[in-house]
């Protein structure tokens, strides 16, 4: 793939990115959020790394926005009124967002810098079964631990709502 | 072996939820207690012969852990810890599913801590740094009243901010080294020292870690969680959260992965002073008992990394030291707050005055308490400071020994402040039936006490045995 059908890619990334924090509607925000996630995940595909992609966009593009959408569709929606008030608020607090990242394009694109580090070769399996079950088993008992905490948190604050 | 330190609270929580609730909701407390004790006995008590069960285990899992004299005595700190904040919570948590739900979000988080503790990989540092770190936005939001989730939202929001600084810098690590193991990276940060990106990247790390150690000017989110938790919760993450995902990640990843460089000790030796005046004087000006007391956690912390950045193997040993009486002395302090505040209802210290005579065992133990964070001797708050001062004045740092002396009187001024205010005088109108708080507090309170008092007089033990070692590791 050409180098600027990649830039194409990073820059429709950064877009979604700022997207999701400027939109004036938490459903936006997540989906902008999730089309950003599957931009990123095209690039991961693009630089080698299926594997990375395919979680990107399995957990981040798919899971986390179906968790972010159920839970908008619990909240009231804002009036007109609210809804341009919040649009005058979140432009007033983040016009400098968009001004950065053009000049940070900018800067980017004019100056080279070069970080001057060598990538070692890394003797890790290609196999994802191998690296997660013999290479990287205390990350994956995290992950567990991580899941453990994440449905006492919501038994925590959903069982109460519940009950409401 | 190792490895049942986070196997073992891992099952328990698995099975505590098979069991019925019936069965379990009367017995959580001691069972929670139970592993905290086993974890104390295993630190001091290594088994030779392991059972042949456990060697099976050992076999099977074999992940990168490893334990020398700093993990020791952080281990030790955890289990003592969460067995005060356990009991505490029978106390402090009537509603009995509130209090399953706490003593699993516990265990959850003594095996999280557990984790940080032991691993010698940095991303699996990082994971388990995340488990304690979500386990502990919980359980500090556990009563969802406004000042709780007030003050896990700011926790959040200041961890997130220093994973992004750590994730960053892990990346650079692991594109540098090819590897995720601390050997492998210390050797690689070693070949390319003076790269731009990875001095930055070390320069993220240690940022990430001044957020999660709540040293100054990163402490924002400390007083606010420490107030806004339930009282037991905020006995855990002042005793031992905040040090073992802070502080203790700090010490271990610079020495055992960026190593002393002379740029490392002025920073952390900078920081270290800054925290120590300014929380010091920040205490100085609360009259929230609980925002004292997090403002004080701020300067003692900040005792640590200064004795640790004078990058001696005395400096280490003191910042070790400390680092466990930290836990004993502010554990108890809270200790005493949340019996205060379960006896008057109050935080604010206006508005309270002559308790001592009302609670004469709370105040004794928050004299003790007090006296030992201001480092007067007998007590063991003493023997650290001392050595931390030593420690500085031997590397040829009297500056940093002076302000450390004289930031000590800070510490005894607004702990007299606390103590004058809250027990001395006569007993304001209203406070005639105060009454001191029940068992679960007060066996707490006097474990606590008797061992501050204990290792302040039996000092040589603890400090030849956990502390010194570190000569062998320098």
């Amino acid at each position: 793939m050409s180098i600027h059908v990649f830039y194409i890619i990073m820059g429709l990334m950064t877009l979604s990115a700022l997207w999701a924090v400027m939109a004036r509607s938490l459903l936006r925000s997540a989906l902008a959020l999730a089309c950003a996630s599957a931009l990123l995940s095209i690039s991961m595909f693009v630089l080698g790394s299926p594997l990375a992609a395919v979680f990107e966009l399995s957990v981040c593009a798919g899971l986390i926005t179906v968790v972010f959408i159920s839970t908008i569709s619990l909240t009231q929606p804002m009036s007109w009124h609210e809804t341009m008030q919040h649009v005058h608020d979140h432009l007033k607090k983040y016009w400098y967002l968009p001004v950065i990242l053009l000049i940070g394009a900018i800067v980017l694109t004019t100056v080279k810098v070069t970080f001057n580090i060598k990538v070692p070769e890394t003797n890790v399996p290609a196999d994802v079964r191998d690296v997660l079950w013999h290479i990287r088993h205390l990350d994956v008992v995290g992950q567990v631990l991580i899941l453990l905490v994440g449905s006492f948190g919501v038994s925590l604050f959903f069982k109460e709502k519940h009950k409401k | 072996m190792l490895s049942l330190f986070i196997i073992l609270p891992l099952a328990i929580t698995v099975i505590v939820n098979i069991l019925p609730k019936k069965m379990v909701y009367p017995l959580i407390g001691a069972v929670v207690g139970m592993v905290a004790l086993v974890q104390m006995a295993a630190v001091f008590l290594p088994v030779s012969q392991p059972l042949e069960i456990m060697r099976s285990l050992g076999e099977l899992v074999r992940w990168d852990l490893a334990v020398d004299s700093l993990t020791l005595v952080m281990l030790l700190s955890i289990g003592v810890v969460v067995a005060v904040t356990v009991l505490a919570g029978t106390q402090l948590i009537k509603d009995k599913e509130q209090y399953f739900q706490f003593a699993n979000l516990v265990l959850l988080t003594l095996t999280g801590m557990n984790g940080v503790v032991l691993v010698r990989d940095i991303f699996s540092l990082y994971v388990f740094l995340e488990i304690t770190g979500v386990a502990s936005f919980i359980l500090i939001a556990l009563q969802k009243d406004s000042d709780g989730l007030e003050g896990a939202f700011k926790y959040i929001l200041f961890s997130a901010v220093a994973t992004i600084f750590m994730l960053s810098a892990i990346g650079i690590f692991i594109m540098s080294a090819g590897g995720t193991s601390f050997g492998a990276i210390q050797a690689a940060l070693q070949a390319s020292s003076g790269n731009i990106m990875v001095l930055l990247a070390i320069a993220a790390f240690m940022t990430g870690l001044f957020m999660k150690s709540g040293l100054m000017p990163f402490h924002g989110w400390v007083p606010d969680a420490y107030e806004g938790a339930p009282a037991p919760v905020s006995v855990m993450l002042a005793g031992v959260v905040t040090k073992a995902v802070g502080v203790y990640t700090l010490l271990r990843v610079v020495y055992s992965v960026i190593g002393f460089t002379p740029q490392v000790k002025m920073i952390l030796m900078g920081f270290g002073v800054i925290s120590i005046v300014l929380g010091a004087l920040a205490a100085l000006g609360q009259t929230n008992l609980k925002r004292l007391l997090a403002y004080s956690s701020i300067s003692q912390v900040g005792y640590i990394v200064l004795s640790f950045g004078c990058g001696t193997a005395l400096g280490f040993a003191g910042a070790l030291f400390h680092m466990f009486n930290h836990a004993l002395f502010k554990s108890l302090l809270f200790v005493n707050s949340a019996s205060i505040e379960k006896a008057t209802g109050l935080k604010d210290m206006e508005r309270m005055g002559g308790l001592g005579s009302k609670m004469p065992l709370t105040g004794l133990s928050a004299g003790i308490g007090a006296l030992s964070t201001a480092g007067i001797p007998p007590f063991s708050g003493f023997w650290s400071k001392l050595v931390i001062v030593v420690a500085l004045w031997q590397a040829g740092l009297p500056v940093y020994a002076v302000i450390a002396v004289l930031a000590s009187v800070l510490t005894l001024a607004y702990m007299l402040m606390f103590q004058r205010k809250v027990f001395w005088g006569k007993t304001l109108e209203g406070f005639q039936q105060v009454r001191e708080a029940g068992f679960g507090l007060m066996v707490p309170t006097i474990v606590l006490a008797l061992a501050i008092v204990g290792l302040g007089i039996g000092f040589p033990l603890l400090f030849n045995t956990f502390m010194l070692p570190v000569d062998r590791l320098w």
